[in-house]
């Protein structure tokens, strides 16, 4: 039983999916709880996976049998089991939180939303555990295509449309990826990530690796929005329901740049990417670019939810930066930041969500005096917030920490200094919404209580949505004061041959 | 040093933090939540209290809390500077919290208990400052501070107060972010470690252009120091309530600031090294300018709070321009003068508010006759007003003696020229607003003070602040002990 971990924690919703489609025309009632069932399992197999991996290395498991390069491996390592307990939890988590609101959103369609749900969790999974490039591949599409469904299955009538603009962005990014794999299948023969890492450096110099490697790279470029090839993500991301946009925007994106640093360190190794490739200081002035645009067209945003599309651009440019850096300091604080943006974006994506429950659409002029109607919630976005501007102790400032250090220690002042000034950013966008939600005029007397659509009374959302607000919140906090577990644990080791 | 690992620094720091809940509970009635944040203070102050006769016997208090890296730990370490620190703000937050009882309720003021919610988070992070074991953990807690202070300024909820608030986090989490992190980050990276010590942490892998260039941003950097130009934010923050702006920007909030600085010339770059780079003088001008254009700046202004602002940025330069003279007498005279005017100038911002509570008046020309309505007030204002001024018998004096000593051992006649105009200068704004209190009629004819009694709450407060200014001009030898410690 205990071989098979890894293929479990991607079959339990896996097969939760077809079992919710199969019950929803017999007795939906137990949709839900074969759902957080299959989600469980998940979450407790990659928990006992990272124990295992911790304990004794990493894991190799062989589907079917077939024994790698011909058949297909999973493969978790220090890197992908902190990745999966992350995507297992978020995924879990959030369905706990919403399903009071994927209820009301979608009524007759629940069933529906959750089996697409699940799939996309499976897709997400297997792209994280897999060691083998094609079916990597194939799991993005699953993954792809239930977000494609997801998104456009949202309650805004420009869901659709939305929907639409990703797919054709994503299917642009998954043929780039796909052709690259299959420049490096020419030349090497394999699709095994480890055998592909063996057989590369003899053919380092030739150009058709080269390109096989750029067009993977710009593929999980587009998947993961890096700028200017972010311009799908702020509408999906804001037209989708907020149930969807809550599990999409802090998973997708960061497995996406999962991808990129397991291809840089697994698959072409360091020695390639570093010394071969001379990329590195021009793909940093590109995530400077994306780190300011990002910021600044946050700036710019009335919606709230759009507001925080853009910071995931822009936090997308650190973690793509500090990865090029071609320093530990920088990969550890990529790494590290993968972990905790995904925390980050998912607490303020659960209030949000909260907000959006009571308020409907979350314009910024919507939220005022919101604190005194739901105060819980409120807190819980301000401390996500000051995560995302980097107020220790608060995990965003210890990866922040790191990736300035790699910037410092790489020269690349730019760099730094786009980092800073995004914070200062955050700080701003975050300090407008508590002005709004805070520190409106003050009321006197009593004349506008009743008939007053926003009164001061207290109307917070569902029990389930706030308690679960509240863990991540707090996981923000405790997975900041335990940086140095991760780090020293799990990340250097890891990264110990990539850096000499 | 002898060092002791013990709980009790943590549970200073805690305590205020462990009530916040308990406020907002209490929320309903206010005797219950008021009587809790008095005893929260009180618990606070024995803590620290307990911790004195472990530092004057040569022992540190230290803890870990949290590994992240090494040198770069979440650590709490009590000397005899953060000692001294942590007993100023320690004890005049249950002064504070007396007063306030008489100023919020004095007033009406709305959102009482997250008034008190906040000021007790402040002062956990005030505490956590003073005995922060290293440069990371003192940055944290600065943090905290900064973003608990913000409800406070904004407390009225108007566009005044928004827009003060705004102009406050835009320069203390503009600076501490866009300056102190990087450059905190850069030390790290060049001396593997962060924790504080006399000797510095640099060692000679430092060139003097790069110190001269991190000195300065540390300098600027930690802005609550209202180091000119980066000052504007504490006049701007005296839209807060009076106990807002009597501790917190008076004393805690600008203190720390003030600290920070202290702790980075002491205990991050060291005297020695500071000496051999000659980066002492440079900062002494900075500073000089500091108190000189904050003084002239405070003479012109009419609202009271406002001339007690620009007169808190000119004596905040005293304590840099005491320890960046780098003699003994200097850095005693610099520290020292962290408790003197924290006295004087939280009487003085007492004052003001139990004029406004009183009065309702804010401008000093409608105060002249004020002393007859409000002798007990005025007295105490005076008194303050000797303390800043560097007058015995207040404890000012004593702080500035030491100062001008300090100049003395620099042989710097210029710096002690800065201090005796900055004395005088004082005197010129602050004494007339006393004279025309008690010798002057009121300017609208007889009887515009509505005034029959000073509110009790807020004049025992001032009472205890003006006489505790006193006290220390006769017995100061305890800080100077401990400060002595501190920079042995």
């Amino acid at each position: 039983m205990l071989e098979h971990i890894p293929v479990l924690l991607i079959l339990a919703p896996l097969l939760a999916a077809f079992l919710v489609t199969g019950l929803a025309w017999i007795q939906s009632a137990y949709c839900l709880p074969l759902a957080l069932a299959g989600l469980l399992g998940s979450l407790l197999a990659s928990i006992a996976a990272l124990h295992q991996v911790m304990a004794q290395g990493a894991l190799s498991y062989e589907m079917a049998s077939w024994p790698p390069p011909v058949g297909i491996e999973l493969r978790i390592d220090l890197f992908n089991s902190l990745v999966l307990v992350v995507v297992s939890a978020v995924s879990l988590i959030n369905l706990v939180a919403s399903w009071e609101f994927i209820k009301r959103e979608f009524e007759d369609r629940k069933e529906t939303f959750l089996a697409l749900y699940l799939l996309f969790v499976t897709g997400l999974l297997g792209v994280t555990a897999t060691a083998d490039l094609f079916n990597l591949y194939v799991l993005l599409e699953i993954t792809s295509l239930s977000a494609y469904a997801l998104i456009a299955m949202g309650p805004s009538s420009r869901a659709p449309l939305a929907s639409l603009h990703y797919v054709y962005l994503g299917v642009i990014g998954a043929s780039f990826y796909l052709l690259g794999v299959g420049y490096l299948y020419i030349m090497t023969g394999s699709l095994n990530m480890g055998d592909i890492a063996s057989l590369l450096p003899a053919i380092w110099s030739s150009q058709t690796v080269l390109v096989g490697f750029v067009f993977c790279l710009v593929g999980v470029w587009i998947k993961m929005a890096f700028f200017p090839m972010h311009i799908w993500l702020p509408n999906a991301y804001t037209y989708a329901s907020m149930t969807a946009s809550r599990v999409l925007a802090p998973l997708m994106t960061k497995v996406m740049v999962y991808v990129m640093i397991r291809l840089m360190l697994t698959v072409f190794g360091a020695q390639y990417i570093f010394r071969v490739l001379d990329l590195g200081p021009v793909i940093v002035w590109l995530a400077v670019l994306a780190i300011v645009a990002g910021a600044v067209m946050a700036l710019v945003q009335r919606n709230l939810v759009k507001m925080l599309c853009y910071i995931i651009v822009s936090e997308i440019g650190y973690m793509v930066g500090g990865a090029w850096m071609g320093n530990q300091a920088g990969m550890t604080g990529s790494i590290l930041h993968l972990i905790n943006d995904a925390l980050m974006t998912f607490a303020v994506f659960l209030a949000a969500g909260n907000f959006a429950f009571k308020l409907g659409e979350l314009r910024l002029e919507n939220l005022r005096d919101l604190f005194a109607r739901m105060p819980l919630s409120s807190a819980g976005f301000v401390l996500a917030g000051m995560s995302i501007v980097g107020i220790p102790p608060t995990c965003g400032f210890f990866s922040k920490w790191y990736l300035i250090s790699g910037g410092l220690q790489a020269g690349q002042h730019a760099y730094v200094a786009a980092l800073l000034l995004s914070s200062l950013i955050n700080a701003i966008l975050f300090m407008r919404v508590v002005e709004y939600a805070y520190f409106g005029e003050v009321r006197t007397g009593h004349g506008h209580h009743g008939g007053h659509a926003h009164g001061g009374e207290m109307d917070e959302a569902p029990v389930a949505m706030v308690a679960c607000l509240l863990l991540v919140v707090a996981s923000l906090v405790l997975v900041g004061l335990y940086s140095e577990s991760i780090v020293s644990g799990m990340i250097q080791p890891f990264l110990v041959r990539s850096f000499v | 040093m002898d060092p002791v690992v013990s709980v009790r620094p943590l549970l200073a720091v805690l305590v205020s933090l462990a009530v916040v809940p308990v406020l907002l509970s209490s929320g309903g009635r206010p005797n219950v939540r008021e009587a809790w944040t008095i005893l929260a203070g009180l618990i606070k102050f024995g803590l620290i209290v307990s911790l004195v006769p472990g530092v004057l016997a040569g022992r540190e208090f230290s803890l870990t809390l949290f590994s992240f890296a090494p040198g770069a730990d979440i650590a709490l370490r009590v000397d005899g500077l953060g000692l001294v620190f942590a007993l100023v703000a320690s004890f005049l937050w249950m002064v504070t919290s007396l007063y306030s009882i008489g100023y919020m309720r004095g007033l009406a003021e709305h959102s009482q208990t997250r008034f008190y919610c906040f000021f007790a988070v402040a002062l956990s992070s005030t505490i956590g400052a003073a005995f922060a074991a290293n440069l990371l953990t003192l940055y944290l807690f600065y943090e905290i501070l900064s973003l608990s202070t913000y409800p406070l300024v904004t407390h009225h909820q108007d566009e005044e107060a928004r827009k003060s608030g705004r102009k406050y986090l835009a320069y203390i989490l503009g600076t501490s972010i866009g300056l102190v992190l990087p450059a905190m980050i850069l030390s790290y990276n060049v001396a593997g470690t962060l924790e504080f010590s006399q000797a510095g942490i640099f060692g000679a892998g430092i060139s003097p252009a790069m110190a001269t260039v991190l000195l300065l941003v540390f300098l600027f950097g930690f802005a609550k120091a209202a180091i000119v130009p980066l000052h504007a934010w504490l006049p701007a923050a005296m839209v807060a309530p009076t106990p807002v702006s009597a501790l917190l920007h008076a004393v805690a909030v600008v203190k720390v600031g003030a600290f920070s600085i202290v702790r980075v010339m002491t205990g991050i770059f060291g005297f020695d090294l500071l000496g051999s780079f000659h980066l002492g003088y440079p900062v002494a001008i900075i500073a000089s300018v500091t108190i000189i254009l904050g003084s002239l700046i405070a003479l012109s202004q009419d609202e009271l709070k406002r001339r007690l602002a620009f007169s808190t940025v000119s004596q905040l330069s005293y304590i840099v321009l005491g320890v960046a003279l780098l003699t003994p007498y200097g850095a005693m005279g610099g520290i020292l003068h962290i408790v003197m005017h924290a006295l004087g100038k939280i009487t003085l911002f007492f004052c003001a508010g139990a004029i406004m509570v009183a009065t309702g008046k804010k401008y000093i020309s409608e105060m002249a006759g004020i002393g007859k309505r409000m002798p007990l007030t005025m007295g105490a204002f005076f008194v303050g007003s000797l303390s800043i001024i560097g007058l015995p018998p207040c404890g000012g004096f004593i702080s500035k003696w030491y100062l001008a000593l300090g100049t003395l051992q620099k042989q710097s006649p210029l710096l002690l020229g800065v201090i005796l105009t900055s004395s005088f200068l004082n005197a010129v704004y602050f004494l007339p607003i006393v004279y025309k209190a008690f010798f002057h009629g009121p300017s609208g004819g007889k009887g515009a003070f509505s005034v029959t009694k000073e509110p009790l709450m807020c004049v025992v407060p001032l009472l205890l602040t003006a006489a505790g200014s006193v006290v220390l001009f006769f017995w100061p030898q305890l800080f100077i002990d401990l400060i002595e410690i501190g920079l042995r």
